[in-house]
């Protein structure tokens, strides 16, 4: 499979929630029990990979041991929930600067 | 051309919207470098995709040797959100005897972040600014996530390994950070746990499908779980 596919499918797949909307717009009730499922299954998924990459990671980050991911983790959260006012670009900044130092810890 | 209001959204997205969206499209730039993606085709995916949740599923699994259709319907229950926060989101921003063509575009640029913005502001202007202004908001911070993806991808190819696995871990994290946040309700608590024990467990199995197969059962058992647990409130 071409990656170039993958992407323009991947795309259309996309845009035809966003399409769809534009068309039905003022014509369906959106409090329904299928789209509280399809919320559930979308919720999942995320939820999931996320914690699949976290522990099973592939890639770059296969290289890194859970230690590190765990405290990879854990100082985001602190600065996330409790030294900053839930600052999600802090959380995650945090996150780029814990693991690199992390990294040039253990290769120094 | 009323562009003060185009400007007036432009201005607004402008600083911790952007940023904070820039932090997970740096991220996503980097991951799809270390997936081999080269770079013109993961600006394109962030032009095109325009979701976040939807562009790592669709690196991860194609990472992980899944089918297009495992794919393509995976990336498709992601975005399906979509639907009903265009449905509501239209309504505040049309005015009278405005045309859909330009509501086709809008559409396009419906993010999360947008949508949050656009819901509250458009109330307070009036009818003929409220889409300049969603146009100037939105295609803000669509533009910054492209141009912070371009610089994620760059960075990850050029600079040392080191900054390279911090750089794609800021992905998880990213998200682990947004779903802990949004976790109010009962029935996203219970996708959020029944997906997280579902598709690491799956993927020892069967990498391929775990994303699609863990999050459709998953979700589903927490629906229904949400459901039985409804009836005895």
């Amino acid at each position: 499979m071409t990656e170039v596919l993958m992407v323009a499918i991947c795309g259309a797949a996309t845009y035809l929630w966003r399409g769809l909307g534009v068309i039905v717009s003022g014509q369906i009730r959106t409090d329904s029990a299928i789209f509280t499922w399809v919320g559930c299954v979308a919720w999942a998924m995320i939820a999931g990979l996320t914690m699949r990459i976290l522990l099973l990671p592939s890639g770059v980050l296969a290289e890194t041991t859970l230690l590190e991911r765990g405290i990879g983790v854990a100082i985001p959260l602190l600065v996330f929930f409790v030294l900053s006012r839930r600052n999600l670009f802090l959380g995650v900044g945090s996150a780029f600067v814990t693991m690199t130092l992390l990294t040039l810890l253990n290769g120094a | 051309m009323r562009s003060p209001c185009y400007r007036l959204g432009a201005a607004e997205a402008f600083g911790t919207p952007s940023a904070v969206l820039a932090a997970g499209y740096l991220g996503y730039g980097a991951l799809a470098a270390d997936a081999g993606l080269p770079l013109w085709l993961t600006l394109l995916s962030s032009l095109s995709l325009w979701a976040l949740p939807g562009q790592l599923i669709m690196i991860e699994m194609s990472s992980a040797g899944a089918p297009l259709v495992a794919m393509v319907l995976a990336v498709s229950f992601s975005a399906a959100r979509f639907m009903p926060m265009t449905v509501s989101l239209l309504p505040a921003l049309r005015a009278p005897g405005s045309g859909r063509r330009r509501e086709f575009f809008a559409a396009h640029l419906v993010s999360m972040t947008g949508w949050v913005a656009a819901m509250r502001r458009a109330p307070e202007l009036p009818a003929s600014d409220r889409l300049p202004y969603f146009f100037g908001f939105a295609a803000t911070l669509w533009l910054c996530s492209v141009a912070a993806t371009g610089i994620g991808h760059l960075a990850a190819s050029s600079l040392p390994a080191a900054t390279k696995s911090a750089l794609v871990f800021m992905n998880p994290v990213y998200f682990l950070l947004i779903l802990l946040d949004d976790a109010r309700t009962r029935v996203m608590i219970l996708s959020l746990i029944a997906g997280a024990i579902a598709i690491p467990l799956l993927h020892r199995v069967i990498p391929e499908w775990s994303v699609l197969i863990g999050g459709l059962a998953g979700g589903s058992l927490a629906f229904a779980l949400h459901r039985l647990l409804s009836r005895h409130d």
